[in-house]
């Protein structure tokens, strides 16, 4: 499985994608600087986590403008995986790769914590090792990642069985629309969440929970 | 030629900031303070004279940038 990490200023979790990927998948991740306009040829594409842009007009509003989400968005057109974890959920939002927004968390306190969430759908490529209904612990880091949507968009998700990761009950750490921490594109290649799964590959960094999605990108990319 | 664009949640869209404000407004003593939704004011100076296309181009820019039309909703001013 070969992968790459698009890096825009700012990024802070690009580093952590690439351990996990280099752990993971035994191969390291190309490093894409948000000015180069291809891609090299990968199966995955990560948005990681950070502040792209300084979060300036809105969380991920400027990285969706630039020069390589126009490659991002072809790779993902042309069936191409894509990951996008916190920051880079919200740039999934803001280029319309995923519906929905990512607003000020509820309680306006930016939120540093493990969380415990409910894989909710186990048909995809990010999620297949993981059973049904199976509970995991990923950190949060965030500031924005209230999920909106609005009701239609919200049943649709539901209803197509999109949401992939959900808060646990009584964990929803930032008042996001029905407990919804990860979703799914239509096509089910592109995947976004605010927790942070691949802060979670090595016992050393207090848990592994979130092996079980690179193990399913490598099993669906093999 | 001058504009300035407001750039506000949409109605019924759960507005923490804003609820924190009238909390605080409330707290300072302006008891007849109800709810609060705060927004942005960007202002622009663009080129050219013609309003109604100044206007256009707003809307535009509003659509694919400026605005979050899925949460945010927004009013265009041109000032001359």
């Amino acid at each position: 499985m070969k992968s790459a990490v698009i890096v825009f200023p700012a990024s802070n979790c690009d580093r952590d994608a690439k351990v996990a990927l280099e752990q993971m998948t035994g191969k390291t991740p190309a490093m894409v600087w948000h000015q180069d306009s291809e891609l090299p040829d990968v199966d995955l594409v990560v948005l990681p986590g950070g502040f792209s842009y300084g979060d300036y007009l809105r969380c991920g509003a400027m990285a969706s403008q630039s020069v390589v989400m126009r490659s991002v968005k072809a790779h993902a057109d042309k069936g191409g995986m894509v990951l996008g974890v916190c920051n880079g959920f919200q740039v999934l939002t803001e280029s319309h790769m995923l519906p929905g927004a990512l607003m000020r968390n509820a309680a306006l306190k930016f939120v540093c914590k493990p969380v415990g969430l409910e894989v909710q759908e186990t048909q995809s490529g990010f999620t297949r090792k993981y059973e049904n209904g199976q509970r995991v612990t990923f950190p949060v880091a965030h500031g924005e990642g209230s999920y909106f949507a609005d009701e239609d968009t919200l049943d649709r998700l539901e209803g197509e069985n999109r949401v992939a990761f959900r808060y646990a009950k009584g964990e929803n750490p930032n008042g996001s629309a029905r407990n919804i921490a990860g979703i799914l594109s239509e096509k089910r290649n592109v995947l976004g969440l605010m927790p942070h799964p691949e802060r979670v590959v090595d016992n050393a960094l207090g848990g592994t929970d979130g092996r079980g999605l690179f193990q399913s990108l490598i099993e669906a990319l093999s | 030629m001058k504009a300035r664009v407001f750039i506000t949640l949409k109605n019924g869209v759960l507005d923490p900031q804003g609820k924190a404000i009238g909390h605080a407004l409330n707290g300072l003593g302006f008891g007849s303070v109800g709810e609060v939704r705060q927004g942005k004011v960007i202002d622009l100076e663009l080129s050219g004279s013609d309003a109604e296309a100044a206007r256009t181009d707003l809307k535009a820019m509003c659509e694919k940038l400026l605005a979050n039309t899925v949460i945010e909703k927004y009013e265009i001013e041109i000032k001359q």
